[in-house]
């Protein structure tokens, strides 16, 4: 019984990880989907929203709840910002300059990071407070709780501002053919901004579900998490949404598993491994569609 | 009725090459003109060029005494030019309503936080937008097919659709790129009436380009002959399929 329940508790913190992941992951994919590029920035917005928060918190001491909608408000415009002053003048130019853009503003955010607050982590402790319970023997702590309702919520809501509003027609429309989506009368323009602040707006969600649990504020937190989403986003096909959501679940999942009963060290080799074979079996993701070019 | 397209002396260059030059048209009201020629002749250059696709080298457009040239594709859109593609551009991973909806993007307006927060007036505003895709989709018989994504739909059909979405912005000009490319002989009498239909329901005028010459002798009442991107003829169908410089263009010596 002990077993099953350990195994469950692990299963729970896999889903947690994977959770976040998934929501960054959302940002990479719709992106990708949009602007078919990969933002390689889009990590270190997790980042900022981390610093935004602790800025809001414990230096200006504003209630939580309105120091995440600010963190969230931050993210977006930043998100925005970045995309009109760094990868709308590249629209045209070739994919290589794009992506080497998005490194380059990686850097530049990560470094103006290191400026501002000196390389020096600094702990930040959790601002959500809630406390864990038992179910059944399993001990689930309340950031696990606070995390996947979080996740989900935000899920529905971008599910249904993609399939039901206007401005989410308008994303599926230019993301299949932006040039007939421009003959038809949608602002292009507007509708990359939108796709670009919701993704951030995900991105800080994430950021602050993510520093709740790691507790320490360092320029370079946005890293990881940020590579690993884009893994996931990659395992599920990139440009799917659903397959973002299940391709960070599965590596959050597989990543606690293996920490948990092969290596702590191997943890991050075995995720990569799971993803390689993947693209060797799909290579275009779990719920990629491989797209056949008619000549 | 008045006129309203003008084009005059259009031209456009790639490098060295002149795609289309000295272009005239000029097309009334409420017609229905057709724009022919051997292919390579510059057709769907002159199209682009008419969207906003491309920005003419040289020339003017004027639709309804304001110009187009420098405007973007979406702002011509508004401005009341809507087309359709030579090889069929659907939306391929949405719905046939969406499609239209899609294409209803000026006409019905509601902004972000209205989306976000789904406010009441959403609900207004989406049920607003069904009704009217729903309307334009049932003229065209395609309404029990709403929710079929549009990449099921056969052929004839996605040619239809597309013609529905294109309608759906609302034009004064409705370009059509070879509306019946790729059909038989019966889709294209489909089509046909379809083209009637779309005069007698919408306050529309139609210039398309053509190579089935039943089609365009059978329906344009006007048309313009391209051949290396200049004009060769313009007139009455009987005229300009009778003339031998095109029979020569068509057919050659």
């Amino acid at each position: 019984m002990s077993l099953i329940n350990a195994i469950l508790e692990q299963l729970l913190n896999g889903l947690r990880t994977g959770s976040i992941y998934a929501l960054i992951a959302l940002g990479y994919t719709m992106v990708y989907g949009i602007a078919k590029m990969i933002n390689f920035a889009h990590g270190d917005i997790i980042m900022v929203g981390a610093y935004t928060l602790y800025v809001c918190v414990s230096l200006l001491h504003l209630h939580p709840i309105l120091a995440v909608v600010i963190t969230i408000l931050v993210c977006a415009l930043l998100g925005v910002v970045i995309e009109k002053i760094a990868y709308k003048p590249l629209r045209q130019a070739p994919p290589l300059a794009v992506l080497i853009t998005a490194i380059g503003v990686s850097y530049l955010l990560q470094n103006l990071a290191l400026l501002i607050f000196k390389a020096t982590p600094i702990p930040f402790a959790s601002i959500i407070k809630v406390p864990s319970i038992k179910i059944g023997g399993v001990h689930v702590s309340g950031l696990t709780i606070v995390t996947l309702i979080v996740t989900t919520i935000s899920m529905i809501l971008l599910t249904l501002f993609i399939n039901k509003t206007k401005a989410g027609r308008a994303m599926r429309a230019v993301s299949e053919d932006k040039g007939a989506a421009e003959l038809m009368g949608v602002n292009v323009n507007q509708t990359i901004s939108i796709t670009f602040a919701v993704g951030s707006a995900l991105a800080a969600v994430a950021g602050v579900l993510f520093i709740a649990q790691y507790e320490t504020l360092l320029p370079t937190l946005g890293a990881l998490p940020g590579i690993k989403a884009f893994v996931a986003a990659v395992l599920g096909g990139i440009g799917s949404i659903p397959g973002a959501m299940l391709g960070g679940l599965i590596l959050g999942i597989i990543e606690s598993l293996a920490k948990a009963y092969i290596s702590t060290q191997l943890s991050d080799a075995i995720v990569f491994s799971v993803l390689v074979i993947v693209l060797l079996v799909k290579p275009s993701g779990l719920l990629g569609k491989m797209k056949i070019e008619k000549v | 009725m008045g006129v309203l397209l003008e084009v005059k002396n259009l031209g456009i260059s790639f490098g060295g090459l002149r795609a289309v030059d000295g272009l005239n048209m000029t097309i009334n009201e409420g017609a229905l003109v057709g724009l022919i020629g051997p292919n390579g002749a510059g057709k769907t250059t002159a199209f682009n060029m008419l969207t906003g696709v491309y920005r003419p080298t040289d020339g003017t457009i004027m639709l309804d005494g304001k110009s187009l040239v420098g405007k973007k594709p979406a702002e011509i859109c508004q401005e009341g030019v809507a087309r359709t593609f030579q090889n069929i551009r659907l939306f391929t991973q949405m719905s046939v309503l969406d499609n239209v909806k899609a294409a209803l993007h000026n006409s019905i307006k509601y902004n972000l936080a209205t989306s976000f927060l789904h406010l009441p007036a959403y609900f207004a505003k989406e049920k607003e937008m069904d009704e009217e895709a729903l309307k334009i989709l049932k003229i065209f018989e395609l309404d029990s097919f709403a929710d079929t994504n549009a990449s099921n739909l056969p052929y004839g059909k996605q040619r239809k659709l597309e013609i529905a979405r294109a309608l759906a912005t609302n034009p004064k000009l409705l370009l059509l790129d070879e509306p019946a490319a790729g059909m038989n002989p019966n889709e294209t009498k489909e089509l046909m009436d379809t083209i009637e239909l779309i005069r007698k329901e919408f306050k529309v005028t139609i210039l398309l380009i053509e190579h089935d010459m039943k089609l365009v002798s059978g329906i344009c009442e006007y048309l313009y002959v391209l051949n290396f991107g200049t004009e060769l003829a313009h007139g009455t169908p009987s005229e300009v399929l009778n003339d031998p410089r095109v029979v020569k263009a068509y057919l050659g010596e």
